[in-house]
């Protein structure tokens, strides 16, 4: 179990890195799925298939499809991704890296001062997790919920093509 | 009936507040309520002085207390009127004196357009007269003090759209501020030292607690003589005067020639226990009697406008009082202040009606031969000019100036020196006051007078004369009949003069030489003027007269050695510090915030990486500071 | 039974935030930026879950859960928005809306 752990944590990592790098953004795309993906397996192994389950089924099935139709519907081509090398440039890597190393530094720091305890035991099954939703965090519930509608309608309206002879909402 | 004591200062500022409310009466409603109100004054001060001197209250003095104006921590000053022999005979001049005036300039600035604010000032002013001399303790004497410095101001600029009329008011008023300064640190100096304000009990405290001559005396004394100084126009803050008769005439005749320049004299002979225990200080207050009279007398010869004259002789007679009061002749200084409003205010009036009728021409040296033409102006202005002079026997000056000349030999605290001052002053001033008598009424008529006075403005003139005259024989001297009214009424509050026993013999060659040194005055300026005035013209025409005469014209130089040694400077570094340094420490202050607005200006980028970038250094530090702290 | 230290998960976590952060500030790309907040929610999600799983308790799934959730309303609106800027900039660089300087 923990080398599924090690091997799934490095491909995520690795397919993150090239998201960032990567040039075409439908390839940038297709590696964040797999990162995702690999996520999903990791949160098997933690123990949390429930939330396995969600990660693949809305995270890399619902989001990145809709980053996907974004970008097919934008229609860029290649000049895009020659603008992308161009603004690329080595020299604008060196302060973004820079704070990112110090901020990694500072939370390993951070987290290896916990100690090394390992987790539990069997992991949370969904029962619990759904118990535990319509429970306690049953007026979060109904907040996400609220989140959801409002999301909605602010895509529709901020989607809809202002043409002069009142066109249909697209997006 | 003393119970009423309140009304006199209370209804000339009634009618001041009227007549600011009612700024659109019409002016004879106006006239009304102005005179009125300080002839309603009159009318209370003159039945309280009855009645004061009829049954004098228990220790010849009466206090009402009208409220307590403060009271923090020790310090509780009151309102409250304090009515003793001195207080009876400064408010008895001031009400009269201002009544007279008050029904003259009803007359005299009847077509003027500020006719309504000219008699609200003017009530104001006595109002603050008043209460000044009723006050009771020294802050509310510093109260009416200040009150009619600010009237003074007020009515020499009165005719403010001329700019010579409002330098000479801020003149007046920045160079008795420099008196007032001086005062009011001898105030605190009493205040702290004595613990109260209160003239009685600090008179009877001083007494106690100060030994002869010691430091804190002299100190409070000096100060209060500065302030004293200052606004009675005495040595060396005596520049203001003659300029301030660009002011309406009654101004001059009221403030000053007849009540204001005399605060000063009022308030030394009030805390006249703080100066007989400074004695060097005492000695001081005659020194610069006698520098000033002859200083000014000798100022008023070189003069061609006639309020000049009249001006230089009001710093030259307040000279004498503060003589007398150096001298320790309490009583004769006050004598000298009662017969000097009467005539000296007659003579201004007498002047106002001789400009008018000149229409508004002041230089003497046009005027001439209107004896015959103003017969009434003429015979009360004469009556004025002796009793100036002090024509001997006749004149209420008379009596006045031979008491304050007697007591200046006599005195242990005067001296021979001091009383060859007086004389020497008594012979200039009859020089000059006889030559502005020739020059104006004798002589050939250069200009042919335009209005004559009516009965207006004619009834104060004759009453001033017979002041002018009778007002002397309620003190006369041993030899000539001996009546002693003035000094025996005033004797309670003001210690008689140590006159050295054995009068008879000195006294009474001194009384003929000063008879003669003013006889001789008026010959003079019959001589000099009248008869052979080609000599003078000559002897001016000399390079030593020359400069004689332009040194006297110019007040002995006094302005132009101010203005190098102080307006100068001033002015100059006003200039320099245009910028104003500390003005510069705020100026910074704004500038600092400018620069740093330009600098955190450039965080705002407008970039979207940029402050998520931001966010995520504030991040790193919060994270940083949690670890590490 | 997996029996990896805690950190070493969270580690993972952070390296994934670090990730996502230098993605937000390399990339100029509107679509890129919004692809790195992605990876930052996700990799905060794998630390709830790390605790919750350290704890066996429900409450890190239920906190992946809202995450979740707020993850999709924020991409709808974001992408929409993505789209407003291109129809009105004709371009996709983030720094082309920088009216709001300084």
């Amino acid at each position: 179990m923990d080398t599924i752990f090690y091997i799934s944590s490095v491909v995520a990592v690795a397919a993150t890195a090239r998201v960032v790098t990567c040039r075409n953004a439908v390839h940038a795309l297709l590696y964040l799925i797999v990162s995702l993906l690999a996520v999903a397996v990791i949160f098997f192994v933690l123990g949390a298939p429930f939330v396995a389950a969600l990660e693949v089924v809305i995270y890399a099935g619902a989001i990145m499809v809709l980053f996907v139709f974004v970008i097919m519907m934008l229609n860029l081509g290649p000049h895009a991704t020659e603008q992308e090398r161009a603004w690329l440039a080595p020299r604008t890597w060196i302060g973004p890296t820079i704070l990112g190393l110090v901020l990694l530094g500072e939370l390993v720091y951070v987290f290896a001062q916990g100690g090394g305890a390992a987790g539990g035991g069997q992991g949370v099954s969904p029962r619990e997790v759904g118990l535990a939703l319509f429970g306690p965090y049953l007026v979060g519930v109904e907040l996400a919920s609220m989140l959801l509608l409002a999301g909605l309608v602010g895509a529709y309206h901020l989607g809809r093509r202002e043409e002069p002879a009142g066109g249909g909402g697209e997006g | 009936m003393l119970q009423g004591l309140w009304l006199v200062p209370a209804l000339p500022l009634a009618g001041f507040l009227a007549l600011v409310i009612g700024a659109r009466l019409s002016r004879r409603v106006a006239a009304v309520i102005g005179v009125g109100s300080v002839g309603a004054a009159m009318v209370a001060a003159l039945a309280i002085a009855a009645r004061f001197m009829a049954a004098p209250p228990p220790g010849h003095a009466f206090t009402q207390v009208l409220w307590q104006w403060l009271k923090v921590s020790d310090f509780e000053p009151r309102v409250a009127l304090y009515l003793d022999p001195l207080a009876v005979v400064m408010m008895a001049v001031v009400t009269g004196v201002g009544f007279l005036i008050h029904l003259y300039s009803a007359r005299f600035m009847g077509r003027d357009e500020g006719h309504n604010r000219f008699f609200a000032y003017m009530n104001l002013f006595v109002a603050s007269m008043l209460i000044l001399v009723l006050a009771d303790n020294l802050l509310l004497l510093y109260l009416g003090w200040e009150g009619v410095g600010l009237c003074s101001y007020l009515l020499i600029g009165f005719w403010y759209k001329d700019a010579a009329s409002a330098r000479a008011a801020i003149k007046a008023f920045v160079v008795t501020r420099v008196g007032d300064a001086a005062m009011a640190i001898g105030l605190l100096l009493l205040f702290m030292s004595l613990g109260t304000l209160e003239i009685q009990p600090l008179m009877v405290k001083a007494a106690d607690r100060w030994p002869a001559g010691c430091g804190m005396a002299m100190a409070a004394a000096a100060l209060l003589l500065g302030g004293a100084v200052g606004k009675s126009a005495q040595l060396p803050l005596q520049t203001w005067l003659p300029d301030a008769m660009a002011g309406p005439t009654p101004v001059s005749a009221l403030i000053h020639a007849a009540t204001m320049v005399t605060a000063g004299v009022y308030l030394v002979a009030r805390t006249h226990v703080i100066f007989e225990l400074a004695p060097p200080v005492q000695r001081l207050v005659a020194i610069i009697g006698a520098a000033t009279l002859l200083l000014a007398g000798a100022s008023a010869l070189a003069q061609c406008d006639i309020k000049r004259v009249l001006a230089y002789s009001t710093i030259s007679q307040v000279g004498y009082m503060f003589l007398a009061l150096g001298v320790g002749a309490w009583g004769a200084g006050i004598f000298h202040f009662m017969t000097h409003a009467f005539f000296k205010s007659l003579l201004f009036l007498g002047a106002g009606v001789v400009i008018l009728a000149m229409e508004e021409e002041h230089d003497m040296l046009k005027m001439g031969g209107l004896r015959k033409a103003m017969p009434l102006v003429f015979w009360t202005f004469l009556i004025g000019a002796c009793s100036l002079a002090a024509l001997p026997l006749a004149t209420a000056g008379f009596y006045s100036k031979d008491l304050i000349l007697a007591e200046a030999w006599a005195s242990p605290k005067g001296g021979p020196w001091l009383w060859a001052a007086g004389a020497a002053g008594a012979f200039i001033t009859s020089i000059y006051t006889f030559r502005m008598v020739f020059l104006t009424f004798f002589g050939p008529m250069k200009k042919a007078p335009g209005v004559r006075p009516g009965v207006v403005m004619g009834l104060p003139l004759v009453v001033l004369a017979a002041f002018s005259i009778v007002a002397g024989f309620v003190q006369m001297p041993e030899g000539m009949g001996d009546v002693q009214l003035f000094a025996g009424f005033v004797k309670p509050v003001l210690p008689a003069a140590p006159i050295e026993p054995g009068a008879g013999g000195p006294e009474l060659a001194l009384g003929l030489a000063a008879a003669a040194a003013s006889l001789l005055g008026i010959l003079a300026a019959w001589w000099l003027f009248l008869a052979r005035p080609a000599l003078l013209e000559s002897a001016v025409r000399s390079p030593v007269g020359a400069a004689l005469h332009k040194l006297w014209f110019e007040g002995w130089g006094f302005d132009r050695l101010y203005d190098v040694l102080l307006v100068r400077p001033l002015v100059w570094l006003a200039r320099v510090n245009r910028a104003d340094f500390i003005d510069g420490f705020y100026r910074a202050i704004g500038a600092a915030g400018d620069g740093l607005h330009l600098v955190l200006r450039l965080t705002q980028t407008g970039h979207v990486r940029w402050y998520a970038a931001g966010v995520a250094f504030g991040a790193i530090v919060a994270i940083a500071v949690l670890v590490l702290l | 039974m997996l029996t990896v230290p805690l950190h070493h998960v969270y580690v993972l976590a952070a390296v994934l935030f670090a990730l996502g952060l230098v993605a937000v500030l390399v990339r100029r790309n509107i679509i890129f930026i919004l692809m790195g907040i992605e990876i930052m929610l996700n990799a905060a999600g794998v630390a709830f879950v790390a605790a919750a799983w350290r704890w066996q308790q429900a409450d890190g799934q239920v906190m992946f859960f809202f995450i979740l959730t707020m993850a999709a309303a924020e991409v709808s609106v974001g992408l929409a928005l993505v789209l407003r800027l291109y129809h009105g900039f004709k371009t996709l660089d983030a720094d082309a809306a920088a009216a709001m300087r300084g």
